[in-house]
């Protein structure tokens, strides 16, 4: 038995521009960006992924959060309590080391993969948050077409975007807009020899009106909050292409500093 | 005849006769001057007495200690104490700004008669340092003027009541005034005289005091009492079991409460929503919300979250004869005016949402991530209900520049891992988890993390604060970066584990 029929839904936001990642190729493939209020599946390669496809599916919904007319945007992250011990605990700190405001943050943790969906679908009502992160480990049978369609339309109508990670799992049909697939690549190697920024080899696998099977190799630069194309070629030091070599041995002093002060 | 025992009690502590502070007083504006409101003992023997303008007072004493008279406070102190008295008796009133009236016809054998309830006030009130003076008369009235103008022990209350000055009347300054410069300085006085003359001169307000006084009058009292619950119910002729009418009874009971809760000034923290069955069965829902409210849509949708989320759903069986909402838990809410810039309702959204949720999943499941201050990485966060956490605390930004050092994911507790490192004290060379090995590419570190030993007992000694973490953050050839660390010095302990505690992006 319900009391209320129908839950009362917030405004439909106005159509908002999609958010531009400032690539040319990853924005033209897009044709634009990556849009507001849609669902974005995001693959893990393989679970050892897990990490960087979560911290992906972060710096994209960060990016996204950074938006003009409507700043301190509120990310809620949503996951499942039977998967903390294999995926580990959400820290604040490595928020805030990606370029987010975690204060601004939600996490839930939910006992099952159904009140994992439902959580998701009442949250996609509430047009005050900048981006849903749900965090489905496994198959989830749960998660049909019908569910995310159901997930498409809340979407839709409240303009949130939501990101759909999905870690030991095998590609299948959805609803959403487009599916990525996220494994971690070499950075490239700070002076020291020291672990770079944040990089990630993306591939496009579907998106519902427009190119597929497209290959990126991404930085996350946390300061700017987008990301910059990093060269394929990981696995040695390369020049960077933006900025000339002196400006970059400049620039990590505070790393190196901090190794040794440590 | 109702016998009634007062006690005043003036906001002082107990300790005034301490010489060496300072005396003090507080004052409070009067017709545009500071005027002492009141002072204790110290300033009273220096003779600075209430009324005075402070000028004077400080002229008196220079060291004066002065502070602002807080009325709002003493009222509800006064109040606090009135309801502590309900110990000893049911009908108790206040008499403001420091006095309460407590009606102890009846109740005064139970604590052994009235000196027995007098030395037990007396004790209760000493042990809070409240200084008191009390007295018993047949009439409220009759005993606040005793314990306030009359001698500390008192045989005859009649003949007492006589001898009290007439300040003890109650009248305003002018008449106090009169009367005095008329040569009647006692209430006795003032009873020999014929009324009609009293009233002709000083107004039947004084005849009316007088005769109060004298227990020849009764006045009405207003008992300190709790406000009424807010409970409220509907009962049926016939049982309901359909849905929609169940919804309608629902949201007119809200509507009640919404308009009692205006009334007041409230709005409820916990609603509680019972429903009757025929057969005797009753379902019990509660829900809270993180703000106090008295929106009856909002407090609907969260019951219907609740109904939502209950393992095995309700079931009105042959239906509900009765419906009773109760809110246990209500707080302060003062009718709001809406900003026009919007940004309040994106905020109520906000809020909304989280109690919604918070609703659904239960509290604990909604977390806001707060600082914490402790430099072990496991312990530099706290996980609160988000529901509590009203505003945010922020967080440190990293400096611009440079990768992340901190991971997102952090295990607790860290997983073992088996290294081999190229030097003892060096950084991982290579090292199984999970079952797979993982080539190093590149490395940095060790960030040295120390124990917390001023924890530990003894944990100042060298060697006793427990052991140092040297941290790593390691990528090895597929471009996974973790965060690793070898638990001990080589100083603090011969084989040193290592752990993985952290997965970066």
């Amino acid at each position: 038995m319900r009391i209320v029929d129908a839950l009362s839904v917030s405004a439909a936001l106005g159509e908002a521009e999609p958010w531009a990642s400032h690539i040319a190729s990853l924005d033209e493939a897009l044709g634009g960006g990556l849009g507001y209020g849609q669902v974005h599946e995001i693959y893990a390669a393989e679970p050892d992924d897990a990490s960087s496809t979560a911290s992906f599916a972060m710096a994209v919904a960060m990016g996204m959060c950074q938006r003009a007319d409507r700043p301190k945007q509120t990310v809620l992250w949503l996951r499942e309590r039977r998967w903390l011990k294999s995926a580990g605990i959400l820290q604040a700190n490595g928020w805030a080391e990606l370029g987010g405001a975690p204060e601004q943050g939600l996490v839930g943790v939910v006992p099952d993969t159904l009140s994992l969906l439902r959580a998701a679908a009442e949250a996609l009502h509430c047009g005050r948050l900048g981006a849903i992160i749900l965090e489905g480990w496994g198959k989830m049978p749960a998660l049909d077409l019908t569910a995310s369609r159901r997930l498409v339309l809340a979407a839709e109508k409240s303009g949130v975007p939501l990101l759909l990670l999905r870690i030991d799992a095998t590609p299948a049909s959805s609803a959403a807009r487009t599916r990525w697939q996220v494994a971690s690549a070499p950075s490239r190697a700070l002076p020291g020899n020291a672990p770079g920024l944040p990089t990630f080899d993306l591939t496009l696998l579907r998106q519902r009106s427009g190119p597929s099977g497209l290959h990126w190799r991404l930085e996350w630069d946390r300061d700017r909050h987008n990301f910059r194309e990093a060269p394929l070629s990981g696995a040695v030091v390369s020049a960077p292409l933006d900025r000339p070599l002196a400006d970059r041995e400049n620039a990590p002093q505070q790393t190196g500093g901090r190794r040794h002060a440590a | 005849m109702r016998r009634s025992r007062q006690e005043a009690g003036a906001t002082q502590p107990e300790g005034a006769s301490d010489i060496s502070l300072p005396p003090l007083a507080m004052v409070a504006k009067v017709r545009g001057a500071l005027r002492l409101a009141a002072v204790d003992a110290r300033a009273q023997a220096l003779g600075i007495v209430p009324g005075m303008t402070l000028a004077d007072a400080r002229a008196l004493e220079p060291e004066l200690v002065v502070t602002e008279m807080d009325e709002g406070a003493d009222r509800q102190w006064l109040e606090r104490l009135a309801r502590d008295c309900r110990d000893w008796s049911p009908r108790v009133t206040l008499a403001a700004p420091d006095g309460i009236t407590l009606d102890i016809a009846g109740v005064d054998h139970l604590f052994g008669g009235e000196t027995g309830l007098c030395t037990q006030i007396e004790e209760t009130m000493a042990a809070i340092g409240m200084t008191l003076r009390h007295a018993i008369a047949s009439t409220p009235e009759a005993a606040q003027a005793l314990a306030r103008h009359g001698a500390p022990s008192i045989r005859d209350e009649r003949a007492a009541i006589r001898a009290l000055p007439v300040l003890a009347l109650g009248l305003d300054a002018d008449s106090t005034l009169a009367l005095n410069r008329a040569g009647i300085r006692q209430i006795g006085d003032l009873t020999v005289r014929p009324s009609a003359t009293i009233a002709a001169r000083f107004g039947a307000g004084a005849i009316h005091a007088l005769y109060r006084l004298m227990g020849e009058e009764q006045a009405p009292i207003d008992v300190l009492r709790d406000p009424e619950p807010l409970h409220f119910e509907r009962r049926f002729a016939e049982p309901v079991a359909l849905q929609a009418t169940i919804a309608t009874v629902f949201m007119a009971l809200l509507q009640e409460a919404a308009t009692v809760l205006a009334e007041r000034d409230l709005g409820g923290h916990r609603f509680v929503l019972t429903l009757y069955r025929t057969d005797g069965a009753r379902h019990r829902l509660a829900i809270e919300t993180g703000r106090a409210t008295r929106d009856p849509a909002l407090v609907l949708r969260l019951f219907d979250e609740r109904i939502a989320s209950l393992a095995d759903p309700l079931d009105p069986g042959f239906g509900y004869d009765r419906i009773g909402l109760f809110l246990p838990a209500t707080d302060p809410l003062p009718t709001s005016q809406p900003s026009l810039d919007g940004r309040e309702k994106d905020e109520a959204e906000l809020a909304e949402l989280i109690e919604r949720l918070s609703t659904r999943l239960g509290p604990g499941c909604l977390l806001r991530l707060a600082p914490r201050d402790s430099h072990l990485p496991e312990q530099a966060q706290l996980a609160l209900p988000a529901m509590d956490v009203r505003p945010p605390v922020p967080w440190p930004q990293p400096p611009e520049g440079g990768p992340p050092m901190r991971p997102l994911f952090l295990f607790d507790p860290p997983q073992r891992v088996e290294v081999l490192a190229e030097v003892p004290d060096g950084p991982p060379h290579r090292f199984r988890w999970r079952r797979k090995l993982h080539e190093v590419r590149l490395y940095e570190g060790p960030e040295r993390i120390a124990n917390e030993w001023w924890r530990h007992k003894g944990g100042e000694c060298a060697g006793q604060g427990g052991l140092t973490r040297d941290y790593y953050r390691v990528e090895d050839v597929q471009g996974r970066r973790y965060w690793i660390f070898r638990h001990g010095l080589y100083e603090e302990k011969p084989d040193p584990q290592w752990y993985l505690h952290g997965l970066f992006a």
